[in-house]
C-alpha cells in the first residue's frame, strides 16, 4: 500500500514539475514541439518528386521571382558552398534548398513567419557539380528556381 | 555543451539583420573513418530565432548544411539594445541557446 502511494506521488510530482517549468517559461510548448518537428521523411528523399510528396506539396511551378544571390557558379570547395535565396513571391511561407546530386536531396527548410524578409543565406555541402533548387512555398503553392553550381575539387578547375 | 555561437544583429532602417555562426561538426553519416567504419551522423536539425518572444525564423536542417553553419536573415522591427535569441537542437538531442544584443 505504502509503496503504491509512493509511486503515485512520484508520478504526480513529475507531472507537476513539468507543468511548473512550462508555466515558468523554462519549457515553452513551442520549443517542445520544435524539437520533434524535424521532417525525417523529407530529409531521406532522393528525388524532386519524393521530396515534394514528403513535404506534402504538388509539383512546383518555375518562377522568375526567386533569385539566388552571393551564390557562385563555380565552387572551389564543395564542403562550403554559399547559397543565398531571395523570394519575391507574395506571401512566402517557407524556403527550402534542394541539391539534386547529393545523397539526400533536401538540405534545409526555413519557415518564414510574417515580418521576416523572405531572403536568407547559408552554406551547404555539395558532393559534386549539380543543380541547386530553391523551393518556395507561398500561399499554399510551391514555386522553384534552379541554378547549376560546378564544384571543383582540389582547385584544378572543372 | 557545445561551443557558443557567434551572433551579430544590426539594426538597418526598420529591420534587423542577423548573422549567425554556429560551432558544430555537422557530420553527414556518409563518411568513413580510417578503419572503414561509418562515422555516425551528427548534425543540427532545428534552428529557431526569436525576438521579443516571437519566432522570426524556424529552420529544419539536414546533414547537407556545412560544418560550423552560417546563417543570415533579416526581419522587420527590432531596436538597438534589444535582444535576439537563437536556439539549435541536434540529432543527439544536444541543445544550445545564445542571445545577442541588436547594435
Amino acid at each position: 500500500m505504502n509503496a503504491r502511494r509512493r509511486k503515485l506521488l512520484k508520478q504526480g510530482g513529475g507531472v507537476t514539475l513539468f507543468a511548473l517549468l512550462a508555466a515558468a517559461g523554462w519549457i515553452t510548448p513551442g520549443e517542445a514541439a520544435a524539437a520533434e518537428s524535424w521532417n525525417k521523411g523529407a530529409f531521406d528523399t532522393h528525388s524532386m518528386d519524393e521530396t515534394m510528396k514528403a513535404l506534402g506539396g504538388s509539383a512546383p511551378v518555375p518562377s522568375k521571382d526567386i533569385t539566388f544571390f552571393s551564390t557562385p557558379d563555380i565552387a572551389e570547395n564543395g564542403a562550403v558552398v554559399p547559397i543565398g535565396i531571395t523570394s519575391n513571391v507574395p506571401k512566402t511561407e517557407s524556403i527550402a534548398i534542394l541539391i539534386e546530386k547529393n545523397p539526400n536531396m533536401l538540405a534545409a527548410v526555413f519557415d518564414i513567419p510574417a515580418g521576416t524578409d523572405p531572403s536568407l543565406s547559408t552554406r551547404v555541402k555539395m558532393g559534386q557539380s549539380s543543380n541547386v533548387y530553391a523551393l518556395v512555398k507561398a500561399d499554399g503553392k510551391y514555386y522553384m528556381a534552379s541554378k547549376e553550381i560546378k564544384v571543383t575539387l582540389g582547385g584544378c578547375g572543372g | 555543451m557545445a561551443d557558443p555561437m557567434k551572433i551579430r544583429a544590426n539594426a538597418v532602417g526598420d529591420s534587423t539583420e542577423v548573422k549567425v555562426l554556429m560551432n558544430h561538426e555537422m557530420e553527414t553519416g556518409q563518411r568513413k573513418d580510417a578503419q572503414g567504419k561509418a562515422i555516425p551522423a551528427w548534425f543540427i536539425q532545428n534552428v529557431t530565432a526569436t525576438y521579443n518572444g516571437k519566432t522570426v525564423l524556424d529552420a529544419q536542417w539536414g546533414p547537407a548544411v556545412s560544418k560550423n553553419p552560417f546563417l543570415a536573415f533579416k526581419f522587420k522591427g527590432g531596436a538597438k539594445g534589444e535582444k535576439v535569441t537563437i536556439t539549435w537542437t541536434d540529432n543527439r538531442g544536444d541543445k544550445r541557446t545564445d542571445e545577442a544584443t541588436i547594435a
